[in-house]
């Protein structure tokens, strides 16, 4: 297969379309729009419905609209336009229909700014809206990785009837890399069982949230957490770098684990036994994963790109078995593969007590730099 | 109680009235003197009348008509309060044979939906809207709509609606005729047999509209909620011909050249 050199934002539109999706709709946001733009061009060439809406509140209800009927559907946005889909987000978990979103994270709160960040962990892993659901987010670090999430995300929609969030820090959206782009799939013809399209010589379906009674809402949240269970159960996915014989382990995910591989490598040149624990699905946690690195360890070092959202999950995965140190660069900053080395080599010089506040710790580092 | 079965009719009987196809059999939870109800039946007659019942797919609002989709004898979703143009696009995008109606009220769609509306119309997005004005938010226990009249006294305009604080009474009809993409729209009232009538006209003109892919279609339906205006069902209709009508003026406002010259 050839090998192309493409833009992240690029290379998971073709993705989509490779993977069969039916319909695009989305809205301009810096630093995802290079997504959109791709859409425009390629979904009317393949004759597959491409349209950009008035806002990122039209567009996730085009995308919960066509989700009803079966559809393969997708939309892309970054931060802000996921707070304005959040309404739609828990609509779309509500009626159990899929969908896609991609969400091209930048700087924040607020308008914040382009460049990448990690910010928007703690709003997507609840799927941004209200009410009792769980979308599955995968993390990508490279653009290939990227596409091979995308293409696997209409997959586990499909399959557990729920949101599949790709969150891609701003730089894998960015960024320009080689890549192997899947085989044109497919498009699926039969639409499932529950969708609508006409009541013709058949029962008319009905698509709803709307559960008056108690008791049936009741019965359809369990249903949700027993389907979210099951995605937990078989879902999870993480890649592991140098840790056999690691006795320091760092975590990170997206561009924060692929700059702390760097890291690792320098510090594994240097004699120090350190290995990389990247969880991809950040939904499913992989916590089983890291509570048995938590029992070999001697410490951990979480690296973020935000204020330590995901450390919080590492350390109730870790269940206090192990200290733990926190590195974050936040507002837009990337964290250069030497920060992470001297991060990785105060670890060894001076594991931090499981008391440590690893959050505390790094704020009061901060003030000083 | 028991109910004897009915006896066989000696004679022939000329059926001269009854459920629309299109209709379920489930009462509907509607307060005496309603129009919602009227509404239904009208769009329920005209979908009959034009065979398409088997390719259309309602989309319920936010508001008292939350539950239209169990009402209606076809496929049906149900929309996020004012979000039933962009849910309707979505489907009519990837279903372009389907046709897709929007069933929503003032304060859906004049008021939260107000951007989801004007750009479905403005991108002459091929669907009808039924549009329930009623001058108030019925569902939520009677509070100022953006189509509530000045002075009207609401839950939350207790004084009566002050323009100078709270503004003035949406025309959408006559807003959204100033649309290229819109093909038809028209304001309806439903006070009285004749009205009802010259609904169902514009009803099957707003589908006409739909199926000839001419355009985006809106109906306005002037309509009573006797629970909240505090009214008995005969003083609501009274009212929407001594009040509404007056100040939402029926009329075409926008008919496509090919809609004109339909017989229906
Ligand atoms: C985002 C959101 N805001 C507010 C509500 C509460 N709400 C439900 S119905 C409604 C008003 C409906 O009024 P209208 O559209 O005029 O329809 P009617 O009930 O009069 O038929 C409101 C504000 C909601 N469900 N969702
Ligand atoms: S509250 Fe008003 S709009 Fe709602 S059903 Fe009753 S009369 Fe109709």
């Amino acid at each position: 297969m050839t090998r192309e050199l493409l833009k992240g934002n690029v290379a998971m539109a073709e993705a989509a379309i490779r993977a069969g999706v039916d319909a695009y709709f989305g809205y301009p946001i810096t630093p995802q729009s290079e997504l959109l733009e791709w859409m425009s061009k390629r979904m009317p060439e393949e004759g597959r419905a491409f349209l950009q809406a008035e806002s990122e509140v039209a567009a996730i209800n085009m995308v919960y609209g066509a989700a009803c009927t079966g559809a393969r559907v997708m939309t892309s946005t970054s931060g802000p336009g996921i707070s304005l889909m959040a309404e739609g987000i828990s609509y779309i978990a509500g009626t159990e229909v899929p969908a896609v979103i991609v969400d091209v994270m930048r700087g924040g709160p607020g308008l914040g700014n382009i460049a990448p960040s990690q910010g928007d962990y703690r709003q997507v892993i609840h799927g941004a809206g209200h009410g009792d659901f769980f979308p599955l987010v995968l993390a990508p670090a490279s653009v290939q990785e990227a596409v091979d999430l995308i293409s696997e995300a209409f997959d586990l929609a499909e399959k557990y009837r729920t949101v599949v969030f790709v969150v891609a820090d701003g730089s894998i959206g960015q960024m320009m890399e080689p890549v192997t782009l899947p085989p044109m799939r497919e498009r699926k013809r039969a639409r499932p069982e529950w969708a609508v399209g006409g009541a013709k010589g058949r029962a008319p379906r009905r698509l709803t949230s709307l559960y008056l009674k108690p008791e049936v809402e009741e019965r359809v949240n369990l249903r949700i957490l027993r389907r979210w269970r099951e995605a937990e159960a078989h879902e999870v996915r993480y890649r592991g770098y140098h840790l056999d014989d690691a006795a320091y382990v760092v975590i990170g995910f997206g561009t924060a684990g692929r700059v702390a591989l760097s890291a690792v490598r320098a510090a594994r040149s240097e004699g120090i036994r350190v290995g990389l624990f990247r969880p991809v699905s950040l939904r499913p946690f992989p916590t089983q994963a890291i509570r048995q690195l938590a029992s070999q360890a001697k410490a951990f070092l979480v690296v973020e790109m935000n204020g330590g959202q995901m450390l919080e999950d590492v350390q109730a995965a870790a269940q206090g078995q192990v200290p733990i140190r926190f590195y974050g660069r936040m507002g837009g900053m990337v964290p250069f593969p030497d920060e992470v080395l001297a991060e990785i080599k105060a670890l060894a010089a001076a594991p931090p007590s499981p008391a440590d506040d690893p959050r505390g710790r790094w704020l009061a580092q901060m003030a000083q730099a | 109680m028991t109910v004897s079965a009915p006896s066989k009719p000696r004679r022939k009987l000329k059926l001269v009235y009854q459920k629309p196809e299109a209709l379920t059999d489930k009462a509907t939870h509607y307060c005496p003197g309603c129009t919602h109800g009227v509404a239904h039946r009208l769009v329920a007659e005209v979908i009959d009348e034009m065979g398409i019942r088997e390719r259309a797919i309602g989309i319920a609002p936010v508001g008292c008509a939350v539950l239209a989709y169990d009402y209606f004898e076809l496929d049906g979703v149900e929309a996020a309060h004012g979000r039933a143009p962009a849910m309707a696009t979505g489907i009519k995008r990837v279903l372009p044979d389907s046709v897709v109606f929007t069933y929503q009220g003032d304060g859906d769609l004049a008021s939260i939906g107000m951007a989801e509306i004007m750009h479905a119309a403005a991108r002459g997005e091929r669907i009808t809207v039924i549009f329930i004005n009623n001058a108030i938010y019925g569902m939520t226990g009677g509070q100022m709509a953006p189509t509530t009249l000045p002075q009207q006294v609401t839950t939350s305009s207790p004084r009566g609606r002050d323009v100078v604080t709270q503004g003035y009474p949406i025309r959408m009809a006559e807003i959204l005729a100033t649309l290229d993409g819109v093909a038809y729209s028209v304001r309806r009232s439903m006070h009285d047999p004749a009205n009802i009538r010259k609904a169902k006209k514009a009803i099957r003109l707003a589908f006409e509209a739909q199926v000839r892919g001419l355009g985006f279609a809106m109906v306005e339906l002037l309509s009573t909620c006797p629970t909240n205006w505090r009214m008995s069902p005969i003083e609501a209709m009274h009212w929407v011909r001594d009040h509404m009508v007056p100040a939402y003026p029926l009329g075409d406002y926008k008919v496509d050249a090919a809609l004109k010259k339909l017989r229906v």
